[in-house]
This record gives structure tokens, C-alpha cells and sequence, in this order.
């Protein structure tokens, strides 16, 4: 914009907008008639007969310069109501015409009805606030609103007693929409021990919520196998390759047993006896099978699956547990002591220092109250 | 998605919206819709001008105002709502899946029925839909009593384990609500101990006793905001910094960290807040080689002096 010195009349930001607001206002006006024509006809109609009825696309065909904008125009409409789930179906408008025609089939277009008792109606209401995810939470508020429109009667209010808190994360929908077309993806993934992330194929079966935590599961078309990976670790972008229906889903597969079998296994067979110090070591007494009392300190029985995992958890009690029994998990603690006693030396601080040190070390919990739990105790 | 596809779509929905209801009144159905009242009216005379070809008196949308309220005596065959996306269906189906998987859902029976009704309504656009599964975490012993108490209003005395610092302790508390997050069962309440809003983990609630007393948490009492994790650490919590190995990045990915520096021998310098350096020191000591404690210096001497300690009962 010029200097307004030179400028006999600057149009006011108040009139930019009335016309950008005219603009858009003409081209809804447009394709809501452009809906109720195409509904209203048996017939496909072919651009110029739409042309020569919808307003909006008045134009003059035999100039090439016009009728090209009306063609840019009305493929933009078209794209739009597509995009808006509109059914727009092609089809030959008579068996004289090469020209393709268009049509909205009203059975293909109309939510069919919904009955809804008003605790389902409740339910879906409350459904419809469940997501954090912007993208999912404005689907699902549009989803209900063509309910309402149904004639569903949504009470915003109602609550269940119990609210579950669902997150996504940004991969969520490109992927149960490439597993719901069958068609082949491609991701770059990165699982924390790994030092770049690697590329992956997969053509995905579908997407499992287990334990608050998203994965997806499917032929991973480099190793050959199924496997499954872990929303949260997937870098950038979801990109489609291939076609749509390129592979189907194993039959019988049941995506949750999957999921659940590849986070491991849980049989706790193994029986470990450690003494607990008196008054000490409370995660271990509610884990632990029995507790019988005696004079160096209470004997614990704990059950385990793997001995390492259970000495890693174990050895965060420090001096409160000694394992007795049996000798590889006792083999197994003893190594990790060892290994943070060197890695820790005793520092060279004068006593009263190291005092002050030690007198610091209760603090107190989180302002939210929330607690940082090891989740990977032997559970 | 461009304004007018938005308006359009808002527009084709609006009539038979009205339809139903015939004179509504316009505030109430925009507050119900979530427009303001300009909005709508301007929305109704762009309908008004729309219909059939002809664009006849006969043709166009109509519809009759009595002093605040419309009723539709036309619709020009837009009478219906719109089908639902796969996306709306998506978003609908997949919540309704992750409700009726709730446990302790008072009415898991309505969510059930709600859902078949809404799968057989979207038609194929609940293709998608069909290929996400659920299952929510089974941590439920505590979950009958905890809404029992929060429905009767009461305050609750429980033993609590708080496994930061390894303690058993009983508090009494003013229960709030019920939420899952993050794969686990809390209970939020106004703990009388501390004074502050707390997130009581059932699975971690031993023993839980109600009250005479009401319910009664403070008007400060605010429910946590737990987008972003149950765990948030704040600024006054001591920063602790770990190096880390391989085996151990998955400490980057489970707790928030505030700073993750890859160091030349392909360790990483990790800092994060922990809420209480005792379960820092025991996450330390449980990694063995893989997480050496790096500060503040109580802790890398609180890992050592536990260390030498433990081992010499094993000497």
C-alpha cells in the first residue's frame, strides 16, 4: 500500500472485509443451490445445463477467457462439496452426450435416522467432549451436530461418574484412515534406543489403545513380518504409497492380543525371599505374597518374572532389602550395587557439608500432587 | 477448510435443524448451536434466497418469523442432515468404544446401544472406525467404592501409598472426581493433609474408609488440567540431571524432561524434575550401568553412600 499523501482514497479495512464477506457470501449462496439442484435431479446434469441454472455461474461460453474462469470456478465448488462428504456422483447425462454430468443420489446423502434413547443420547454427547485432540474433538462436534440436526437431542451437561481422559497423538488419524482404505504407509520411527530414526513400510491392520498408551499394528513390509509400533515414536509425517485395497487383514487377527503379547510377557512363576528392614521398604510389602516378622528383619515372599527386573526394582530400596534367596536374583542385585558404588564414588566433602547435604534430602511432593511412579517395577 | 465451506456446511445442516423444531426461538438455537444470534439471522436470509430451480416464490427455502422464533414451511429438499465423514464417525465411534471400556461406567448398557446405533447410522463411513481397538487398564479393585463415595458426597480417610517416597500414610480427603489418564485410575481430591489438590492413584489406595462428614474441598480446590500429563512437574521440585545410556532413553520418553543433550559417545545428558530426590535415587540405583547420577551432589552421593550400604549386607 502507497503512502496515503498520494493516495486520493484508501479503501477502509471495514470495506475490505464487507467485500471479502460479499465474496464468500455469493459463493455459499452458490453451492447451497448447487446442493438442492443436483439433489432435486434424476438425471446428470452437465456443467453447461448447471451453468445455465445454478446463479452464480452466469457467464458468456463462447468466450474462451469466461468460460475457462467458470470451469476453474466450478471445479473448485466440486472439490468442496467432496471434500465436505457430499456424494457428488459422474455419470453420462444421455447416450448422446460424451460431456460427463453430475448428481447427488439423496439415499447416498441423508443421515438415515437416528433413534436415540436419551441416556444413549447422553452417551453420545458425552463421547463427543471426549478428545483433547483438536482435530478429533472438532469431528466429533460436527459429527454431533448433524445428530442435533437429526433430530437427536444432546444434553451438553450430562456426566457418566467416571471421565476418562482420551490423547492421541498427531498420527492417530492419517494412519486408522490408511488402515480403514488398506493401503500401504511409510514413517520415519524412532524407538528411544535408537540413535536415527529408521524409515518403515507397513500396511497397516489397525490402531489399539492399550494401557492409555496408541500403537499400530501391520505387515511391516521390510522385515516381512507383523510387528507393531508405538505412535508416540513416529517422527513427522505419515505418507500413503501404493493403492487403496492393496493387502488385506489376516483373519482372525485380534489387534488388542497382539499389542498385549508384545509388551511382554507377565506370568510371575519365579518366588524370590528377601529381608525387609523393620518399618521399611513399603512398595515391597505390598507386593510382596506374605510378610512374617523376625528379629534382623521382616522376610518377604515376592514372585517374579525375570531376575533383573526384579533386582532393578529391588535395589532402589537400597539398604532396607537384602535378597537371601534364591541366587540369581541375589547375583543379579549384588552387580548393580557394585556398579553404582564405583560409578558414585564418595565425594571428597568436608562432614559437615555432607550433613547439610543429607538433611536436604526429603522434599515434598508436587504442587499437583502427582506423583512420579516407576511404572517399570516388576508388576 | 475455507470460511465458506464451513458456512455451507453449517447452512445445509440449519434447516433441518430448524425443521425439528419448529418455533424455536432464534436465541435459543443459536446458543444451542453455538452461534451468536447475528450469525443465525444472517445465516436464515442467505437460506432464505436459496432453492429449487425456478427460484420461484414456490421454489425457495421458506420459512415464517413470529416475533423471535422461525419455523421452516419449506425446505427444498434439504430436509435431511448430511451423512456422516469417516472422520466425524471416526471421532464419535472410537469415544464411544473407549466409554463402554470405562470401568465402573454406571451405564455401560446405554453407551453399548448408543454405539450400535451410531455404527449402523454412519454406514460405511464406519469402515475406519472399525480398524482402531481399545482397552482401557483393568486397575479397578478401589473403583466401585471411590464413585459409591464420591456420589454420597463424603469425605474419606485412606491409606495411601506414595511410592516417591516409599511411604504408607493416611490422609483425609474430599473427593472431587473419578478420571482415567494415562492408562490408570485416579481419584482427585482436596487432600486436608497438604492442604492442595491431589491425584490419588487407586491401584495404590490400601485401605479407604467414608466419613460422617461431607465432602467439602475448599472453593480454590481446582480440577487438575492433565492434557499434558498427570505429572507436571513445576519449577520449585529439584532439577536432577542423569547421564544416560542406551537402555535408559526410555526415561526421556516416560518422564517430562526439561533438557536432552546427546553427548559424543552417544550417552545423553538428561535433566528433569523430580518430585522427591529419594525416587530419584532409586531410579538411579535400578539402572546400574545405564544411568550414572550427575547432580545436584546430595544425589550422586545419596546413590553411592545406598549403594556401599546395601552391599555390605551381601559381604
Amino acid at each position: 500500500m502507497g503512502a496515503a499523501v498520494f493516495t486520493t482514497r484508501l479503501p477502509t479495512s471495514r470495506e475490505d472485509a464487507a467485500s471479502v464477506d460479499s465474496v464468500s457470501r455469493n459463493r455459499t449462496e452458490r453451492l447451497v443451490n448447487l446442493v438442492i439442484c443436483l439433489l432435486s435431479t434424476r438425471r446428470f446434469l452437465t456443467a453447461a445445463q448447471i451453468a445455465a441454472t445454478v446463479p452464480g455461474y452466469e457467464h458468456n461460453p463462447e468466450s474462451p477467457k469466461e468460460h475457462e474462469a467458470f470451469q476453474r470456478k466450478f471445479e473448485r465448488d466440486k472439490s468442496e462439496l467432496r471434500d465436505l462428504g457430499v456424494p457428488l456422483e459422474t455419470g453420462s447425462a444421455s447416450a448422446f452426450d460424451t460431456e460427463p454430468g453430475y448428481r447427488i443420489a439423496r439415499p447416498e446423502y441423508e443421515l438415515p435416522d437416528v433413534l436415540l434413547e436419551p441416556d444413549e443420547a447422553a452417551a453420545v454427547g458425552i463421547a463427543g467432549r471426549l478428545w483433547q485432540h483438536a482435530g478429533l474433538s472438532s469431528a466429533a462436534s460436527s459429527g454431533l451436530l448433524k445428530l442435533r440436526a437429526a433430530g437427536v437431542e444432546v444434553d451438553p451437561q450430562a456426566t457418566l461418574g467416571v471421565e476418562p481422559v482420551v490423547m492421541v497423538d498427531p498420527t492417530f488419524s492419517p494412519l486408522t484412515g490408511a488402515a480403514g482404505d488398506r493401503q500401504a504407509v511409510t514413517f520415519s520411527y524412532r524407538p528411544p534406543e535408537a540413535d536415527e530414526a529408521m524409515r518403515r513400510r507397513l500396511q497397516p491392520w489397525g490402531v489399539v489403545c492399550w494401557r492409555g498408551r496408541w500403537y499400530v499394528v501391520g505387515h511391516d513390509l521390510d522385515r516381512d513380518a507383523a510387528r507393531c509400533f508405538r505412535l508416540s515414536r513416529i517422527v513427522g509425517e505419515v505418507r500413503r504409497v501404493g493403492k487403496p485395497g492393496a493387502f488385506e487383514v489376516p483373519d482372525g487377527i485380534n489387534l488388542i492380543d497382539y499389542v498385549a503379547q508384545w509388551s511382554g510377557p507377565s506370568e510371575h512363576s519365579g518366588r524370590a525371599v528377601v529381608r525387609l528392614r523393620h518399618g521399611r521398604a513399603a512398595g515391597v510389602r505390598r507386593w510382596a505374597d506374605d510378610v512374617t516378622p523376625g528379629e534382623e528383619g521382616d522376610l518377604a515372599t515376592v514372585r517374579y518374572s525375570c531376575a533383573e527386573r526384579l533386582a532393578g526394582w529391588l535395589v532402589g530400596y537400597g539398604a532396607d532389602v537384602v535378597v537371601l534367596d534364591p541366587p540369581e536374583v541375589r547375583e543379579a542385585i549384588v552387580e548393580l550395587l557394585r556398579r553404582n558404588a564405583e560409578r558414585h564414588p564418595a565425594p571428597a566433602l568436608p562432614p559437615a557439608r555432607l550433613e547439610a547435604l543429607r538433611a536436604n534430602l526429603p522434599r515434598p511432593l508436587g504442587v499437583n500432587g502427582a506423583e512420579q511412579a516407576w511404572s517399570r517395577e516388576v508388576r | 477448510m475455507t470460511a465458506s465451506v464451513d458456512r455451507l456446511s453449517r447452512l445445509l445442516n440449519l434447516v433441518p435443524y430448524l425443521l425439528g423444531r419448529p418455533g424455536i426461538r432464534v436465541a435459543d438455537a443459536a446458543a444451542d448451536l453455538g452461534v451468536t444470534e447475528d450469525q443465525l439471522r444472517d445465516d436464515l436470509e442467505l437460506l432464505w434466497v436459496c432453492g429449487l430451480p425456478g427460484y420461484g416464490p414456490g421454489d425457495l427455502i421458506d420459512m415464517s418469523f413470529d416475533g423471535d422464533s422461525v419455523t421452516i414451511t419449506y425446505d427444498a429438499g434439504i430436509g435431511r442432515p448430511l451423512r456422516l465423514t469417516p472422520n466425524e464417525a471416526l471421532a464419535l465411534i472410537v469415544a464411544l468404544r473407549l466409554l463402554a471400556e470405562t470401568p465402573g461406567l454406571p451405564n455401560r448398557e446405554s453407551v453399548e446401544r448408543a454405539l450400535a446405533k451410531i455404527e449402523s447410522a454412519a454406514g460405511d463411513a464406519a469402515d475406519t472406525a472399525g480398524r482402531v481397538a481399545v482397552r482401557l487398564p483393568a486397575n479397578t479393585d478401589r473403583l466401585a467404592d471411590a464413585q459409591a463415595a464420591l456420589a454420597r458426597g463424603r469425605a474419606l480417610r485412606i491409606t495411601y501409598y506414595t511410592a516417591g517416597r516409599d511411604e504408607t500414610a493416611q490422609r483425609v480427603i474430599d473427593p472431587m472426581r473419578v478420571l482415567f489418564a494415562s492408562g490408570q485410575a485416579y481419584l482427585e481430591a482436596w487432600c486436608r493433609r497438604a492442604e492442595a489438590v491431589r491425584m490419588f492413584r487407586l491401584d495404590r489406595i490400601d485401605a479407604m474408609t467414608e466419613l460422617e462428614e461431607p465432602a467439602a474441598p475448599p472453593a480454590r480446590a481446582q480440577p487438575t488440567d492433565v492434557r499434558d500429563g498427570v505429572f507436571q512437574p513445576t519449577p520449585d521440585l529439584p532439577l536432577v540431571t542423569l547421564r544416560v545410556g542406551r537402555q535408559a532413553r526410555w526415561i526421556t520418553e516416560y518422564y517430562p524432561c526439561e533438557q536432552v543433550t546427546e553427548e559424543p559417545d552417544g550417552r545423553w545428558l538428561v535433566s528433569l524434575r523430580a518430585s522427591d530426590l529419594r525416587w530419584a535415587r532409586r531410579l538411579v540405583l535400578g539402572q546400574g550401568l545405564a544411568v550414572e547420577a550427575v547432580g545436584p551432589p546430595e544425589l550422586v552421593e545419596a546413590v553411592g553412600e545406598e549403594a556401599r550400604a546395601a552391599l555390605s549386607a551381601y559381604q
